[in-house]
């Protein structure tokens, strides 16, 4: 295939807890900054496509950045919707209607785990009524099973969240910096049986842009471009194990992962083994284990051995979560999915400072998993 | 004892000396649903009827839910002083489908995948009429 869609400009809003700083104020930042980063300027954007979970309309924030009648679609997709912006932004490009334009994704959530509205997630009151909307359960319910099939230990689940404090360290974008060891992480308190506090991420605060232009043109704005080899959303087909789900199928199907991966790679042309790095969902440690082999990069079971010799550290055969993933930067949902694709541009173009993998990576893939069941993967190339 | 009342209607039958949980089945292509749905999410299809659903089945993964839940939504005890952690899990109805509910052990140690199960009902909490407000949940079968 060849390049239809290349980055060319990233802007981030620190993640963590802003007071007096509004979820909007943050995309605001992260537009600017992805702006100075291309040399480019708001009238130069053509189109933009927008969302936030919790912080509002995106398409108010033109009143901050400027009124020049830019075509600007607000996007609402749960924990997919920065994703979903960049796919329609990647789409938009690619139809040719448009040369240059923005993705924006941003959030500000309240302390504590995600009150979960059952009515806007098709639920009835007494779903929340009685204990079960919470989606730390799932979490738990999921890798329980999972380690009760495929033998991963409890020490890998405390060694996954030591790797993304460790790499949070190392990124000053992120909300922890601070090292936690894998002993801590596992005497920390059982939130969700087998998942303890430090296993878990929390909702947060922040905002991430990413200028996009037809490949053909990228190299007026930038001397490294990034090219977006594919952008996929997938949603849940009957039998998946998702999220919020009072009830389950007794037959078994992968899930939205596995079909957003496989049609990822198809429409990239490159398999699992040519990526160098990747950033993988971790809205709790377990996950980042499930989703190493739901996207392809090993099979079940596998983790146990790759992630206790190290594999996914940043100087490992694969890293992980370079920039510390949900883990260490939080969870501001309308922009999660947007700080992994910040992160791998970062990455490939050599750029990512202390935690720069190594041997020049070429190929970095993302996948960003959320309520109700959707799944959003991408693949980056120098 | 007070009135029980359960924490809402067509969930599961209550008054009743066998309460049992109210899906779904699809006329079309035998799948079952819970709670009650008109369309069926494996055929596509929009004729479903409702059925009860049986009380009993294995343990297929399970949880212990470990701080207390934000209220609203949750109209159980919230009050970090007084919590207490509760299980939950899905149960393999077998032929039928898995369902979700809380679990009346909480101990992990006593809680295995694969271990049979039964209906239970519980109190949730307790009304501004004085009424207790009842759930459903699901306890081990003592071997």
């Amino acid at each position: 295939m060849s390049d239809e869609v290349a980055i060319v400009g990233i802007g981030m809003h620190e993640f963590g807890r802003h007071d007096g700083v509004s979820g909007m104020d943050q995309g605001v930042i992260a537009v600017r900054r992805a702006l100075a980063d291309a040399g480019l300027s708001w009238e130069d954007m053509q189109f933009a496509f927008g969302g936030s979970q919790a912080a509002g309309a995106a398409d108010t924030m033109v009143s901050h950045l400027g009124l020049t009648g830019l075509q600007f679609i607000n996007v609402a997709n749960g924990c997919a919707t920065g994703g979903s912006a960049l796919f329609s932004a990647y789409n938009t490009i690619r139809s040719g209607v448009f040369d240059l334009g923005i993705a924006i994704g941003f959030d500000k959530h309240e302390r504590g785990a995600f009150r979960v509205n059952t009515k806007a997630s098709g639920l009835g009151d007494w779903y929340g009524a009685t204990g079960l909307a919470l989606t730390t359960q799932f979490f738990g319910m999921k890798i329980n099973r999972y380690m009760h099939e495929y033998g991963i230990s409890q020490s890998t689940l405390a060694k996954v969240s030591a790797k993304a404090f460790r790499n949070g360290t190392l990124n000053p974008m992120a909300w922890r910096r601070k090292p936690i060891s894998e002993q801590e992480v596992l005497d920390s308190a059982m939130l969700s049986y087998p998942l303890t506090q430090y296993m878990f991420c929390s909702p947060g605060e922040g905002g991430v842009a990413l200028i996009l232009a037809r490949a053909d043109k990228a190299k007026q704005y930038t001397d490294t471009p990034i090219y977006l080899k594919a952008a996929v959303v997938r949603s849940r087909r009957f039998g998946s194990f998702e999220v919020l789900a009072p009830s389950i199928a007794l037959e078994h199907n992968a899930g939205p992962t596995v079909d957003a991966s496989k049609a990822a790679f198809e429409m990239a042309g490159i398999g699992p083994e040519d990526v160098d790095l990747a950033q993988l969902q971790d809205t709790e440690s377990g996950a980042e284990v499930m989703h190493m082999a739901e996207n392809g990069f090993c099979e079940h079971g596998e983790q146990e051995d790759l992630i206790q010799r190290g594999d996914t550290e940043i100087g490992g055969r694969f890293p992980v979560n370079t920039d510390g993933g949900c883990l260490a930067n939080g969870e501001p949902i309308g922009a999660s999915g947007l700080r992994q694709v910040y992160e791998n541009v970062l990455q490939l173009r050599g750029g990512a400072g202390a935690r720069q993998v190594p041997n020049d990576p070429q190929v970095a893939y993302t996948h960003v998993y959320g309520a109700p069941g959707i799944s959003g993967v991408t693949i980056l190339s120098r | 004892m007070p009135t029980q009342v359960p924490v809402s209607e067509g969930v599961f039958t209550w008054p009743s000396e066998r309460p049992r949980l109210i899906g779904s089945r699809c006329r079309a292509c035998g799948n079952h649903m819970f709670p009650v749905q008109s369309g069926c999410p494996k055929c596509t299809g929009a004729d479903t009827e409702t059925v009860e659903l049986d009380s009993r089945g294995t343990l297929w993964t399970w949880t212990v839910q470990g701080f207390p839940p934000k209220a609203p939504p949750y109209m159980g005890d919230a009050d970090p002083k007084t919590f207490k952690a509760f299980g939950v899990g899905y149960v393999e109805l077998p032929g039928q489908v898995k369902v979700e509910a809380r679990l009346t052990e909480a101990d992990p140690s006593r809680l295995r995948i694969g271990m049979e199960m039964e209906m239970v009902i519980i109190p949730l909490t307790t009304d501004a009429d004085g009424n207790e407000v009842v759930t459903f949940a699901f306890r081990p079968v003592d071997a």
